[in-house]
């Protein structure tokens, strides 16, 4: 446990060493959402129905690009194959950090999604909804990519391949994320697909650390 | 301690080498000689359990290394190529991370940044400090660890003279200790008072080229 506190200790002191590389897929994020109001068109019925689509595009933009640097420089830097040889169950150490991952890439396009309640013209019950949806609905975006940047860590253009590999997967959390707005914009209630969402969520907590261990070994090896 | 039995190890399908057996005791020291390419890394990664041999068997205290699993990982320390530290993090940082992720004390760790010639450097990010100040980053953990068996790959890359013979001297007291060492390495260690048994791999002239 102590371990797995430290990993996740110096993940958050890597990140904020290299802050302005994390600022990225965040600006990128608020970027393509500003876009998309300024070549739409100023029409608030229209801008409010495609506020979700546009939010969950922008995240999932960002999620992937933020992927990237999740294994790659501890792989160059020898720092991956340090943490295979620790002595502890490895799932754990490698849960430490891809909690680290959810803090530092994930909780922050939460917390800027009621940008786009001003940004959309959406009413605050939607943009609650739709910050749910990202609450629940990004950790398991990030936990699957996790099993997919380990898998083609050693690969050359992984990078290229992970996106096909990973973007099928994100579908079902798109479409229940899309039904949970759907439901809020009509004033119907959105537990349902929420609960979905969180209940994926928890599942990807407990499965993604033993899949993303089997998957950096086989890349190591 | 470590007893390895018939043991093949390919790369892209090729046989790196085959049928490679020896057995290591506590405080014996094993040196892997052979040309680049002929997989002395892979067999110390081998050892390390972090590739698996296609063929063979590695036991430590008569268990295999798989099953041994924890065990085996607390008793190991190993040091590739790559130093295994954070370029983004300082020296210090990154040691009281890998002795925490050990479970080691990092009582001294000032005192032993200083041995290896760190002193000063203590709060820098490893980054910014040379190949040879990263590998004496690496090679402080040497200094700090319970684990009785070390393999260590090419550990005197980009070091001075000095700082080979405090290595020299710290290898010495390790298998005094009742420890043991696997390193691969070109040179000629210059342990004088050990027993050095020399693995070579492939058909490696030790003296001047191969015919």
């Amino acid at each position: 446990m102590s371990a797995m506190v430290s990993v996740l200790q110096r993940e958050l002191q890597v990140a904020w060493r290299r802050r302005s590389d994390l600022l990225q897929p965040l600006l990128l994020f608020v970027l393509v959402l500003m876009l998309f109001p300024l070549t739409l068109g100023p029409e608030p019925q229209q801008l409010a129905r495609l506020a979700p689509a546009a939010v969950w595009i922008a995240a999932l933009l960002a999620v992937v690009l933020g992927l990237e640097r999740l294994f790659r420089d501890d792989f160059h830097e020898g720092v991956l194959e340090q943490l295979l040889l620790a002595p502890h169950p490895l799932p754990l150490l490698v849960l430490g950090k891809l909690l680290g991952h959810l803090l530092v890439c994930g909780l922050p396009l939460v917390v800027l999604t009621p940008l786009s309640g001003v940004l959309f013209a959406v009413t605050p019950a939607v943009v609650e909804t739709l910050t749910l949806t990202l609450l629940f609905g990004l950790p398991t975006l990030m936990l699957v990519g996790a099993i997919g940047v380990a898998l083609t860590l050693t690969m050359a253009r992984g990078s290229l391949l992970l996106s096909l590999l990973v973007v099928p997967l994100y579908i079902p959390v798109l479409i229940f994320a899309a039904a949970a707005v759907d439901a809020a914009s009509m004033g119907a209630s959105a537990a349902g697909p929420l609960a979905l969402l969180a209940a994926a969520a928890v599942a990807a907590l407990t499965l993604a650390p033993l899949a993303t261990t089997a998957a950096l070994k086989l890349s190591l090896a | 301690m470590l007893d390895v039995e018939g043991l093949q190890c390919e790369r892209d399908g090729r046989v790196l080498f085959a049928d490679l057996g020896f057995s290591l005791t506590a405080g014996a020291i094993l040196q892997i000689e052979g040309a680049n390419g002929t997989g002395k890394s892979t067999l110390l990664r081998a050892l390390a359990g972090l590739l698996n041999p296609t063929a063979g068997t590695i036991r430590w205290q008569g268990q295999a290394i798989a099953e041994a699993g924890v065990d085996y990982r607390r008793a190991l320390l190993y040091l590739g190529h790559k130093p295994g530290v954070k370029g983004e993090l300082s020296p210090s940082a990154n040691l009281r991370h890998l002795l925490a992720l050990h479970g080691d004390t990092t009582d001294g760790l000032d005192e032993v940044l200083a041995g290896v010639g760190l002193a000063g450097l203590e709060q820098q990010p490893v980054a910014r400090l040379s190949a040879g100040q990263q590998r004496r980053v690496a090679l402080a953990r040497l200094w700090l660890n319970r684990a009785s068996l070390w393999l260590l790959d090419e550990p005197f890359t980009a070091l001075d003279k000095r700082a080979v013979a405090g290595l020299t001297r710290r290898f010495e007291q390790h298998l005094g200790d009742g420890g043991a060492i696997v390193v691969a390495s070109h040179q000629d260690l210059p342990l004088t008072s050990m027993p050095l048994t020399t693995l070579l791999l492939g058909d490696y002239a030790p003296t001047g080229m191969a015919a």
